[in-house]
């Protein structure tokens, strides 16, 4: 996760896998309009996500910062001199940027996003990675789909500061000769000339792929997450199961039913979903009586995932948190003092469940329209894959019970709408306390724990 | 002979005309089928897929087209076999292939197959469609993998490695087997028509595997296992190389008779360790990589080494829950049931609060994984995980698994051979308390199971080329019952997740 430093069971070595002891440059390549930033998003998210220190770096974004204007697409001709001094020393400033995230500030994998369209500039990227003992990985995006390329302009371009002062037709026509400038250079990995690269050519948006020369693990992890991800609109819908009998009694983790309310939220589900008319809807919940109660409800398939289950809270289990500070006071201030990654006695920490649920979000990420009956915890976890949250702020966010959000990618992020379904429940949200110190009085741990029975 | 040509005819046709109503199953089987010329490592691949994915839960069986010739042409004379102008040669091959997809159909509808894998040259359009309206007809998803190499050296070994000793040959010195492959290679060559992505074969899902894995191409993944098989495809490759898995040296809990825990290795367990050295150093390997658990006594393990290792959590012993710590004894004074169920039903069973070997072997995949990925590696484990690593690597079921034989203090070095893996068993000579507890007399088994993932062992395969009945109409599929509340969906086999239903009295697979 961003933000969050190596965990402390490690020696030097990752204590997952050794993502090999270089760090990685990914860098995109293809015409302006082919989904090679919406990549470059995505997959810094990912990587993120498993812990794997990524950062993107937009060439774009320099020359924004450089010509503070952007006046039209004459700036990106071939011949415009002054354009083409500009761009490169922009691409030269995100190298130098890259080079110090990956071997002053512990990046692990760089992406460098641009158009990389010439085989000259890769040549330059290739010795700079030599130079600095960086592997490589070309991610190219092919695609020539008219209609494709319309809707990302639609949907990325026309608001981009470039043309804030455009109306749309002119806009559209401006970066339509904008792509017309590097046509006419762009040079495509080539199955021999670039035989001893290593890459990975998508498609038509993943209708096909060429991949050359994977190298190691993190090259194959990305691989296959790219293979996975697609850009069929759909959403993605998370909720909690009904309030259950010992959220009423304030006792965290267990197995138990719904209560009365919980089981009004399961039939107003029911009618939420039914209101949305969603084509071809997977329904998914835990192994957890409470979310498979809360799906019965619902009357259509659904399937069970173990790894939806909720963090396991070992010797804690089914204890008050007034409870857990009598028994547990020390174990308590830990818990407070880094949230991410505190594994209960016996039990899982919010590290251990993002590993957990990794399959899950990338059986997410092939789906199109599904529901996740889930808990407070795995929750906290997906929604921190899908808003690009740190692990400071994962533990933290809220996730009320009877509360379904509805989670629509778009351009590139997510939409977040919030539907509090109006079926009352306690809350179960217990913010981080000031004072976090092992020496605390009770009352000071206990002020932010929420009313129960 | 038989005058089967004009059966063969009628057959197509009338499978042309029934491609158009195929049954749409819910969660289609899928039939994988193999296309390059000999050679080029179908058969490699379709049994190391064929074991990964039983490991993972998932019914597959591998037909192999050779051996349905073999039968039905009982002694091999010569590549002329194979010339495309051998018209009776031609008859009976086209027989063999459809027998084997007969087969392949009776283990997908009958036997509760879920994947298929076609392992044959099929390497012209024509056999291709053919196969294509089989899968229509039947409802199945069709997934190609193709193989094509012109690295003569690799050629050359595959065939010295696995041709010169197969049935065919059994007659002839090594230097006249490998001159007639070579000359059977060419009777294909002729005709082989690859797929063509550009152009006749984009609307197919398949992927292109070049030069051994150097580059692939993937057109038009439809659904989760194609993606995992892909997945699986990229990760594996031919390097020689050899793993060696052991377990931790002998602990202090050991020597007690407890299991689980945390404890650090006796006396004996230390010089296990330095044995475990000099062992290593013995073995002269080049770029060793070192595995542990993150548990004290394989670290210790490790750290005599002296060299560099990584921890990993997978690594992990199985977690006993309420009996860790505990001997054998105590667990049969404290929780009698669980003991007997433990040993009625070893796999599924799962400690309470703690784990089943069934919850190890999804915790434990992406560790074998990385493990195809690499090249030397030694694992530096415990009993129930070297298990489970080791079935995957000897191809053995969830029933074996639990009994497998992993002694303290003994070095299992796994080298893969052909199509399979060679095991040599290296005691260190450094004595060691029993820990392996047999297989009890048992009833029949009453844990109901409740999820999904069941490694199987790799099926044998069908002999008799059944080419009698070759002329029956094709029977139409029963459409499947309507769908309970909780469906299997053979789709969501992830990673590490276990995908399971409740409520329902039937054991299903994933």
């Amino acid at each position: 996760m961003r933000g969050a430093s190596r965990s402390k069971n490690t020696q030097d070595l990752d204590k997952r896998v050794c993502m090999t002891n270089c760090p990685t440059l990914i860098v995109t390549v293809g015409l302006p309009a082919r989904g090679k930033t919406y990549i470059s998003k995505k997959l810094t998210r990912y990587l993120n996500w498993i812990d794997v220190p990524t950062k993107e770096f937009n060439v774009g974004q320099y020359r924004r910062e450089c010509v503070k204007i952007y006046k039209s697409f004459e700036f990106f001709q071939p011949d415009n001199e002054e354009g083409l001094k500009i761009r490169k020393q922009c691409a030269l400033a995100a190298l130098n940027d890259v080079r110090q995230f990956l071997t002053d500030e512990g990046g692990q994998v760089a992406v460098f996003d641009a158009t990389n369209t010439t085989r000259e500039r890769r040549e330059t990227i290739i010795r700079f990675a030599e130079q600095n003992g960086f592997k490589v990985f070309f991610v190219e995006s092919v695609c020539e789909d008219p209609d494709v390329i319309a809707e990302n302009i639609v949907q990325v371009k026309l608001g981009s500061p470039d043309y804030i002062h455009c109306n749309t037709e002119e806009a559209v026509a401006d970066f339509m000769k904008r792509i017309k400038c590097y046509e006419n250079s762009y040079q495509p990995l080539d199955e021999e000339l670039d035989r001893d690269l290593s890459f990975i050519k998508i498609i038509d948006v993943g209708r096909r792929y060429l991949v050359n020369r994977v190298q190691d693990h993190i090259q194959s992890r990305i691989v296959y997450y790219l293979m996975n991800i697609h850009i069929t609109p759909r959403s993605i819908y998370l909720c909690r199961h009904g309030e259950s009998d010992l959220n009423i009694k304030g006792r965290i983790g267990g197995d138990s039913g719904l209560s009365a309310r919980g089981k009004e939220f399961a039939k107003a589900l029911r009618q939420f979903i039914q209101s949305q008319n969603i084509r071809d809807l997977k329904v998914w919940t835990s192994q957890m009586k409470r979310t498979i109660q809360t799906a019965e409800a619902l009357g259509v398939p659904y399937e069970q995932w173990k790894a939806l289950n909720e963090i396991d809270a070992g010797v804690c289990e089914e204890l008050m948190y007034e409870e857990i500070q009598q028994r547990y006071p020390q174990e308590f201030a830990l818990r407070d003092q880094d949230k991410y990654r505190y594994r209960y006695p016996k039990g899982e920490s919010y590290e251990d469940l993002v590993q957990r649920l990794e399959p899950v979000i990338m059986e997410l990420e092939r789906q199109e329209n599904v529901l996740v009956i889930c808990h407070q915890a795995v929750m906290r976890c997906l929604l921190a894959y899908f808003l690009d949250k740190t692990a400071e702020e994962l533990p933290y966010l809220k996730c009320t019970l009877h509360t379904v959000l509805k989670l629509t990618p778009m351009a590139y992020g997510c939409k977040v709408e919030s539907v509090c379904l109006n079926v009352d429940a306690v809350n179960t949200h217990r913010d981080r306390p000031s004072n976090v110190d092992v020496s605390r009085l009770p009352e000071e741990a206990l002020l932010t724990v929420p009313d129960h029975h | 002979q038989r005058a089967g040509s004009q059966n063969v005819t009628v057959y197509f046709i009338f499978s042309f005309i029934l491609a158009r109503g195929g049954p749409h199953l819910a969660n289609p089987p899928t039939v994988i089928v193999m296309v390059g010329l000999p050679a080029r490592g179908k058969t490699y691949i379709s049994r190391k897929l064929t074991r990964y994915l039983n490991w993972i839960g998932i019914p597959t069986k591998v037909f192999n087209v050779g051996e349905y010739r073999r039968e039905a042409v009982k002694h091999y004379s010569a590549y002329d076999f194979f010339k495309s102008d051998n018209e009776d040669a031609v008859k009976i091959r086209q027989q063999c292939a459809l027998a084997a997809l007969r087969d392949v159909k009776n283990y997908l509808t009958e036997e509760e197959g879920q994947v298929a894998v076609f392992d044959a040259t099929n390497t012209t359009r024509e056999r291709r469609d053919m196969i294509l309206e089989f899968g229509a007809e039947n409802g199945f998803e069709i997934f190609f993998i193709e193989s094509v190499c012109d690295d003569p050296n690799v050629i050359a070994c595959n065939i010295l490695e696995v041709k010169v000793s197969c049935p065919d040959y059994q007659d002839c010195n090594k230097t006249d087997a490998m001159d007639d492959f070579k000359k059977r290679i060419e009777c294909y060559r002729m005709n082989y028509q690859p797929l063509d992505p550009d152009q006749y074969d984009k609307n197919l899902s398949f992927i292109k595997v070049i030069d051994v894995g150097r580059r692939f191409l993937v057109n038009r993944i439809q659904d989760h296992i194609q993606s995992r098989i892909v997945y699986y495809l990229m990760n594996i490759h031919v390097q020689p190389r050899s793993i060696y898995l052991c377990r931790h040296g002998e602990s202090q809990q050991n020597m007690q008779g407890r299991l689980g825990g945390d404890s650090g290795l006796s006396t004996r367990g230390r010089k296990f360790a330095g044995a475990l050295a000099e062992f290593v150093e013995e073995q002269n390997l080049k770029d060793l990589k070192v595995w542990t658990s993150q548990m004290r006594r394989s670290i210790q393990t490790a750290e005599a080494l002296n060299v560099p290792y990584e921890q990993w959590k997978a690594l992990n012993e199985i977690d006993a829950g309420l009996c860790e710590e505990m001997t054998y004894e105590d667990v049969r004074e404290r929780f009698p049931e669980e003991f007997a169920l433990r040993d009625q039903d070893k796999y599924y069973y799962r400690y309470p609060s703690g784990e089943s070997y069934q919850d190890l072997v999804q915790r434990v995949e992406p560790v074998i994984m990385e493990m195809e990925r690499q090249e030397n590696v030694l694992v530096i484990c415990h009993q129930a995980v070297m298990r489970c690593l080791l079935a995957y690597f000897l191809d053995k079921s969830a029933d074996e698994m639990p009994y497998l034989k992993c002694p303290l203090h003994t070095v299992l070095k796994l080298t893969p051979v052909a199509y399979g893996c060679k095991v040599e068993s290296i005691s260190l000579n450094v004595d060691a308390v029993n820990t392996h507890r047999d297989r009890p007399e048992r009833g029949p088994s009453i844990l109901i199971r409740r999820n999904s993932v069941t490694p199987l062992t790799s099926p044998e395969p069908n002999k008799k080329p059944r080419m009698e009945g070759l002329d029956d109409p094709i029977i139409r599929e029963v459409t499947p019952a309507q769908l309970t509340l909780c469906s299997a969906s053979h789709t969501t086999l992830a990673l590490s997740t276990q995908v399971s239903h409740s409520y329902c009295p039937y054991i299903f697979t994933a």
